[in-house]
Order: structure tokens, then C-alpha cells, then sequence
């Protein structure tokens, strides 16, 4: 049984609270008490961020912070280190661009990521149709590969996602790259709904949340409700890491409240 | 039959599923047009009275002389409309845009050449027109950045990464993204996810047909060797494939080699890259042991590229086009040499394969013909050309 399955299944939350920060920023230690402060909120599951040069799905402040992150040195070792630390207290996934997953050597990559007990992978330039050997390696590894799903795919597209899926699926709530959002739009319930029916794998919205408000909107459809670039931003904006690990956390509290 | 996505292992399509819908539907459009009489017959009408085909093949006599062994033709696609071959491909994909019913068209741009002939075709047909270029780039080739804007088109500078095409290439794939529903993204060369580099390439074939036509009225044979520069590689890729089939032809690539391939600063991601994805294929590329994409040099803004389109990656492995390299250096020279001994400034990309000729002149037999490609004219490039060779105070 996949253990990310097993935690949404467990859950008694209407969806679970799945916050992502860049691996190894700010700065490895910075990154690491910024991850205390997403299980001190109650976070269900981790999602950590392998920084890449040329971050295509990324709008500009996750951009920025892989960006930075490499500046400082941060590598794949890195990442999949830090993510070690905490697996033995909750499941994290990573998100990964395919690159970084080729050069390192899939495999190698993959054995590396079970080592460190790293429940899932999500791999956003790798649609299902090139995923096949990956889908497969991760198996043998008992990594769930995450597929994601936008709303432009259509029924036919989903429905082999959701062969291919396990985990949970990721639904990119816009068509756009990361990063907050005034609205996710109208449309939302009409495309959950569509892969709802074609699936049992639980449903994560990520790509645009950015507060309670439309956390609330999207535990009504979802599973899992991903928030990524509006952390970072207030990382950014914080004076110091203990005020950015104290805004991320009440921010995220407030969230988890609405999310339970 | 459907448009080839793969090149031996290369190619495919490593992109946001967002994206990929759109691309179907782009394959879809394209197998469909390019079997339609209408559709070829409006693109052979453009590229006849609007782009300014067919191109002159020339004999250069004054080069071949000065290199002393083989005859030197040149084919010169510097003489289209806007200043480059790029303008071929350009045509094509906006009607494509237009038969696929997108009202907006989107680009990126190294040296400028692929953005003018975006925005070119773009205010042919009146189609809002944005271009992508990095920050540097822009500082380079400021010309081609007034001649786009002068077009109507609006040019949005990149800042993120090396700050060149290749972050471009990203900012651009990120609108596409954003805006797929209304928005057509004109890829400039022959890289990108598939069908990309197949279409690129198909419109760009025009370069080698009719260059293989002109060669046999001129000389009553086919040349010895066909030689062209690469960067993201759609010229070359257009002169190449009319020969492809000539086992008696030899092909050359020409990669920058900046300012050594030992300094590790050049753009010659086939000769010292390794494989790997980027913008959504599978390739060779300039990275490092994690993957992580390292900044391409090259003294042309055209060949300061970290990857090469997909069918390039195929040919070398395959064995059939040879790839070499020049430095800033040697482009230069043959810069020079080109506009002294036969009047006709290169686009510093396509001295880099004049550059290489010269170099390896001595080991042509007397008589040996030699096709280059002339992809571009070298306007665009004086300021810099200056620069680098103390002409301007």
C-alpha cells in the first residue's frame, strides 16, 4: 500500500495540508527549520523542491529561490539528503525536472530517493506518454509516481493518467505556471469532477493557491491542497528566519483550520 | 503519415502537460496541411514574392582562390527578405497559426534574426506579435530589437537565468503555458518538444532542395562537402537534409567553439555536451554532473545556445553529418576575410562556417566543391565586429 494512499485514506481532514519549499533554501539549515515549521502546522505531507537551472512550470518567485539555491551550492545529494531527515515523520515527495532525474541516472536516482524514504515523485516536464520506463522503475522502487493533470487534457488524456497514477494525482489548477493567485476560476469543480470520475487515486490541486480563502474553495473538490510559491514569498518578505518560520507557520495554521 | 517525433532516441516531448494538447493539436494541423494543395501553394506563393525565393547560389571566386585547393559555392540565404533563413520558417508557421485559428503569436530570440522574421510574418498577416529575448541579448543586437519593435511587435526582455536564448526559450514556453488557448508559439529552430524540430525543418528544407537543383545546373554534379554553422541547427538542418541521401555528399556542422573548447566556454554541445533534456527534448547539451544546464558563450549571439535540436543529436551519433568547431577567433576572421575578398558581410553564425573551411583548406583536393550555407548577413553584427576588431575608436 502506497503510503501516501495510506495517509489520505487515514485522514479525517476534508483535505490534507501539503506545503512545498525549494530544497535548500533559504540556505540548508534555513530550509530545514522552514520544513519544522510546516509539520509544527500541521502539514500532512512535504513537498520539496530539487533546484534546476531552467525551472519551466515555475512562475518568477520560485524561480527565484532555485535560482538562489543554486547560487549557494545546493545540488540533487543535497536535496535528497534533507528530505531524509524528515520521511521518518511524515511522507515527502519531491518535485523534480526530468533532467535532473536523466543525468543523475534514473535508477540511481531512484535508489538514492528510496534510501532516503522519499514517498513520491512528481516530475513536472515528464507528461505520461514519456513516463513509461519511469512509472515502471518507480514501482520497483515502491516510489508512487506522480502524474500530473491540467485542465487543457482531455477525457482520453485523463483517463490514461489515471491508469498510470498512484499516490495521489496532482491537478494543476490553471493553465499557467506556479505561483499565487487572486482566483483559480470557474472552472475548477467541472475539471476536478472530470478526473474524479475517472480515478480513485486522491486528487491534490496545486499551481495557484495562495490563502484561506481559496483553500477553503478547493477542500470542497480536492483531497490535497498544495501551496507553494505564496510560502516562499513570505520567506522572501521576512526580516530574518525566525520571523519567516513564525509567519509561515500561522499562516499555514490558519489554513490547516479551515482544511479540517 | 504522422509528423516524426523522435530522432533515433532523441527528441519527444518533455513539457508541462498543459502544453500538451496543444501540441497534438499543432501535429494534428500540420499532417493535415501539409498534404494540402492550397496550403503549399500559399506558402510557395510567400516564399516566392514576399521572402524572395529562390536564393542565389554563388560561386565565390575570389575565396576560393585565396584557399587555393577547393571551389567554394555559396548559398545565400542572406539575401531573404530580413536578413536570414529564418524568415522560411517563420512564413510557415504563421500560416499554420492562422489555419489553426490563433489570434496572438509568441516567440523567443537569440541574435534578434528569428524575433524580426516573427514579427515580419506576424505583421504580414496582422497578428499581435511578443518576443522573448534575454537581457544580453538584447544589449547585443540592439539593431534587430528596434527593426521588431518597428514591426509592431512588442519585444519583453528576460532577466532570469544566463539571460540569453536559452532563458528565452523558457520565459517563452512559460506564456505559451499561461496563454495556450488564443496563443501560437513560433519556435525558431529546429529544437523544442516534438513536432517542433520536424516542422522547423520541413520549412527550412527549402534551403537544401534548392541549392541541390542550383548546384547540379552549375556544375553537372553534387559537392563534395556541405558545410554549415549550428546552433540550435535549422539551417544547417535545411541544407542538410536534400543531401541526406547522397552517400558521395559530406556533411559538416559547424558548433561554436568561443573562445576554446578547453576554456570551457563555447556553445558546442554535440562536440563536448552530454545527453540530456532541454525544452522539452531529449538532446546533447552543455550541463553539469547533476544536470543542471550550463551557460553556453560564443562571440555570436545566434550560436550561444547550451543545446541542439534533437535530429542534429541523431546525425552525429548515426555517423552521417560530422560536427566541428571554430572560435570567436576564427568566426571572426573569416568575417573579415569574407567581406574583403567577396564583398559580402556574414552574420557572425554563419562565419563560423566559412571560419571552418579556412581552416581545414588544405585538406580539400584541388577542385573539391564546397557548399556553405550563408544563413544570414552580418548587419546586425558590425557594432560588435568593430568592437572585437579595434575598427571603431
Amino acid at each position: 500500500m502506497s503510503r501516501l494512499e495510506d495517509v489520505f485514506r487515514k485522514s479525517s481532514k476534508k483535505a490534507l495540508l501539503m506545503p512545498y519549499i525549494t530544497g535548500g533554501y533559504p540556505g540548508m539549515d534555513g530550509c530545514r527549520r522552514v520544513l519544522r515549521s510546516f509539520i509544527d502546522a500541521g502539514a500532512d505531507i512535504i513537498e520539496l523542491g530539487v533546484p534546476f537551472s531552467d525551472p519551466l512550470a515555475d512562475g518568477p518567485v520560485v524561480q527565484a529561490s532555485t535560482q538562489q539555491a543554486l547560487a549557494d551550492g545546493i545540488t540533487t545529494d543535497d536535496v535528497l539528503a534533507l528530505a531524509g531527515e524528515f520521511t521518518n515523520q511524515l511522507p515527502v515527495v519531491l518535485l523534480v525536472y526530468y533532467n535532473c532525474i536523466y543525468t543523475y541516472g534514473q535508477d540511481r536516482f531512484l535508489e538514492a530517493a528510496a534510501v532516503h524514504g522519499l514517498s513520491g515523485l512528481v516530475v513536472p516536464d515528464l507528461p505520461v506518454d514519456e513516463a513509461g520506463d519511469f512509472v515502471a522503475a518507480c514501482h520497483v522502487h515502491g516510489i508512487d509516481p506522480i502524474m500530473l493533470v491540467a485542465p487543457t487534457s482531455l477525457d482520453e488524456r485523463i483517463a490514461m493518467i489515471a491508469e498510470n497514477a498512484s499516490g495521489f494525482i496532482y491537478c494543476v489548477s490553471v493553465a499557467g505556471v506556479t505561483g499565487a493567485r487572486a482566483s483559480l476560476g470557474d472552472n475548477l469543480p467541472a475539471f476536478l469532477e472530470r478526473v474524479r470520475s475517472r480515478t480513485n487515486v486522491p486528487l491534490a490541486v496545486g499551481f495557484g493557491v495562495s490563502g484561506t480563502e481559496q483553500a477553503a474553495e478547493v477542500s470542497k473538490y480536492a483531497d490535497g491542497v498544495i501551496i507553494g510559491s505564496r510560502l516562499i514569498s513570505m520567506v522572501d518578505a521576512a526580516d530574518d528566519l525566525e520571523s519567516a518560520c513564525r509567519n509561515v507557520e500561522e499562516f499555514l495554521n490558519e489554513v490547516n483550520e479551515v482544511l479540517k | 503519415m504522422t509528423v516524426q517525433s523522435r530522432f533515433g532516441e532523441y527528441g519527444g516531448r518533455y513539457i508541462p502537460e498543459t502544453v500538451i494538447p496543444a501540441l497534438d493539436e499543432l501535429a494534428e494541423a500540420y499532417e493535415h496541411l501539409r498534404q494540402d494543395a492550397g496550403f503549399r501553394q500559399e506558402l510557395d506563393s510567400l516564399l516566392d514574392s514576399f521572402v524572395g525565393r529562390p536564393t542565389p547560389l554563388y560561386h565565390a571566386g575570389r575565396l576560393s582562390g585565396e584557399l587555393g585547393g577547393p571551389k567554394v559555392y555559396l548559398k545565400r540565404e542572406d539575401l531573404c527578405h530580413t536578413g536570414a533563413h529564418k524568415l522560411n520558417n517563420t512564413v510557415g508557421q504563421i500560416l499554420l497559426a492562422r489555419h489553426m485559428g490563433k489570434t496572438r503569436v509568441i516567440a523567443e530570440t537569440g541574435a534578434g534574426q528569428h524575433g524580426v522574421a516573427s514579427a515580419t510574418a506576424a505583421a504580414l498577416f496582422g497578428i499581435p506579435c511578443v518576443v522573448y529575448m534575454g537581457e544580453e541579448d538584447i544589449r547585443r543586437q540592439e539593431l534587430n530589437v528596434v527593426r521588431m519593435k518597428l514591426l509592431g511587435a512588442e519585444v519583453v526582455p528576460v532577466y532570469s537565468g544566463s539571460r540569453t536564448l536559452k532563458d528565452a526559450i523558457n520565459e517563452a514556453i512559460r506564456d505559451w503555458v499561461t496563454n495556450i488557448e488564443n496563443t501560437y508559439y513560433i519556435i525558431g529552430s529546429v529544437v523544442g518538444p516534438a513536432p517542433y524540430p520536424a516542422i522547423v525543418r520541413d520549412f527550412q528544407t527549402v534551403i537544401g532542395q534548392e541549392a541541390r537543383r542550383q548546384m547540379l545546373a552549375a556544375e553537372d554534379r553534387l559537392p563534395d562537402e556541405v558545410v554549415a554553422c549550428v546552433g540550435g541547427g535549422s539551417n544547417s538542418i535545411g541544407i542538410f537534409t536534400a543531401f541526406l541521401a547522397d552517400d558521395s555528399v559530406r556533411l559538416t556542422g559547424v558548433e561554436a567553439a568561443g573562445e576554446g573548447l578547453e576554456t570551457g566556454r563555447h556553445g558546442a554541445s554535440i562536440s563536448r555536451g552530454s545527453k540530456g533534456v532541454l525544452h522539452g527534448s531529449l538532446s546533447y547539451l552543455l550541463q553539469d554532473a547533476y544536470g543542471q544546464i550550463l551557460e553556453a558563450h560564443s562571440i555570436s549571439a545566434g550560436l550561444d545556445y547550451p543545446g541542439v535540436g534533437p535530429e542534429h543529436a541523431f546525425l552525429h551519433d548515426e555517423g552521417r553529418v560530422k560536427y566541428g568547431s571554430v572560435t570567436d577567433r576564427q568566426a571572426l576572421d573569416a568575417f573579415t576575410l569574407l567581406s574583403e575578398l567577396e564583398g559580402i558581410i556574414p552574420a557572425l553564425e554563419s562565419a563560423h562556417a566559412i571560419a571552418y573551411v579556412v581552416k581545414h583548406a588544405a585538406d580539400y583536393a584541388t577542385g573539391d566543391i564546397v557548399l556553405i550555407n550563408l544563413s544570414g548577413r552580418g548587419d546586425k553584427d558590425v557594432h560588435q565586429a568593430a568592437q572585437a576588431l579595434g575598427i571603431m575608436e
